[in-house]
């Protein structure tokens, strides 16, 4: 067993940790140089948007449900995003999951990258994903559906989830249009088990809109350009052997995010199972922060 | 091939890849407008309201690269001049639509066009 896998606690101890980590993250929000940026909506779905150079998005992204035959699970995920150049945006991810009655562990690391292919601003503008992934069968964080991921894989117990290893390559074809102040975005996925195991697919849809076009003049928190609504429909899309959308699972999903003067997004989504293969209900709810310049802040030194 | 290279091989097409369809961005990005683009006028024009709103669009867009006072900084050119204060709306409206990838700015295409439109008073709005 990787020791820094293991259990982290029982569910008296999980929940005050959890509160500690917030507070932590929240004096490192506040020791922070803040910088707004507009944020889509999307939890899944991702969009030619690619990060200003220099600056640090942190986010943390939280997915809770509870699927019939398993106790609610909360999967969280840390997520740093750095703007290496205007063209490419590289994130790393910390993944844990909690689950009532079970345990908290951390179940393994995502690093992604983003490449603009593009330079011009078209009716549609392809970005390239390429991601690397080392977690273990316990990971809830439901980044995205592939294959035949289904509410079975979220009710299995931590102490057995985490012995599978799950050591992925994934690819994604990012199509996405700014149309009239809508943002319309398509991606393609293929995933691979460096195992010898068959590509997975899936899909994710989104569209998203600011509640107001243009800008008012005052400084204002609770303004209608500073919300963004949209709606996702994501799931899986079989595997090499068995493309198609049998034994698949599919979600749709409003969303809403707020991003106020002082730097901070915050994001929630309701989703809903369109079939038997998905949980019910899934909520996601996430804050970000982005630091200005964060390259200027190590580079005095 | 090794599988456990096919990651690495991708990153490399994809960093090789970038930069050269960047350079194909040869222009100045004031440049980059065709004619067409760059006659469109300024919805905004000569609307203080605007400016305001796109002064607060360019705290909150612009000013970690170029300044909070669009002085200029390490990573973003002064917009407080000569060149900015001449070029057409139009011009300057699609910078803020294709970005420059080449020197280093990102597409603001996300932002409805309207906001475009008002960062686009406030910059012709400074002296």
């Amino acid at each position: 067993m990787n020791a820094t896998q293991g259990a982290l606690g029982n569910s008296p101890e999980v929940w005050p940790r959890t509160c500690v980590l917030y507070r932590r993250i929240a004096l490192l929000f506040a020791l922070a140089w803040a910088a707004l940026a507009a944020e889509s909506p999307f939890f899944i779905t991702y969009t030619h948007q690619m990060e200003e150079p220099g600056n640090l998005e942190i986010a943390i992204r939280n997915a809770t449900a509870k699927p019939a035959a398993g106790g609610r699970f909360y999967g969280v995920t840390t997520e740093l995003e750095y703007g290496a150049t205007a063209w490419w945006t590289t994130e790393f991810y910390l993944d844990g999951a909690a689950v009532r009655n079970d345990s908290m562990l951390f179940t393994g690391y995502r690093w992604e990258n983003r490449f603009r292919m593009l330079p011009r601003e078209h009716w549609i503008n392809p970005v390239l994903y390429l991601e690397f992934e080392n977690v273990n069968g316990a990971d809830k964080s439901l980044l995205e559906v592939v294959g035949h991921d289904g509410v079975e894989d979220l009710a299995g117990a931590n102490d057995i989830e985490r012995r599978e290893k799950k050591r992925e390559l994934e690819a994604k074809l990012i199509l996405s249009s700014n149309v009239r102040g809508w943002t319309i975005s398509e991606n393609f996925i293929a995933e691979k088990n460096v195992r010898h195991e068959p590509f997975e697919f899936g899909y994710a849809v989104g569209v998203a809109r600011p509640l107001a076009l243009a800008a008012r003049g005052e400084r204002c928190n609770i303004c209608p350009e500073n919300f963004q609504a949209g709606v996702e429909l994501y799931g899986g899309l079989g595997t090499y052997n068995a493309f198609g959308l049998r034994q698949t699972s599919h979600y749709v999903a409003p969303s809403l995010a707020w991003t106020g003067t002082q730097g901070v997004t915050l994001k929630v989504s309701p989703g809903f199972g369109l079939n038997d293969q998905s949980a019910g209900f899934v909520l996601r709810f996430g804050v970000s922060y982005e630091i200005s310049q964060f390259d200027r802040l190590w580079r005095k030194r | 091939m090794n599988r456990f290279c096919a990651l690495p091989l991708c990153l490399c097409v994809a960093l090789c890849a970038g930069p050269a369809l960047a350079r194909g961005n040869f222009k100045r990005p004031l440049q980059q407008a065709t004619r067409a683009e760059a006659e469109r006028s300024n919805p905004y024009e000569g609307q203080p309201p605007a400016a305001r709103a796109g002064q607060k669009l360019y705290q909150r867009e612009c000013a970690g690269c170029h300044g909070s006072a669009a002085q200029g900084a390490r990573r973003g050119p002064a917009l407080a001049s000569p060149a900015l204060a001449q070029a057409p709306p139009g011009a300057i409206f699609q910078v803020l639509r294709n970005g420059s990838l080449r020197a280093g700015m990102p597409s603001f295409s996300h932002l409805p066009e309207a906001q475009r439109w008002q960062i686009v008073a406030y910059l012709k709005s400074l002296r």
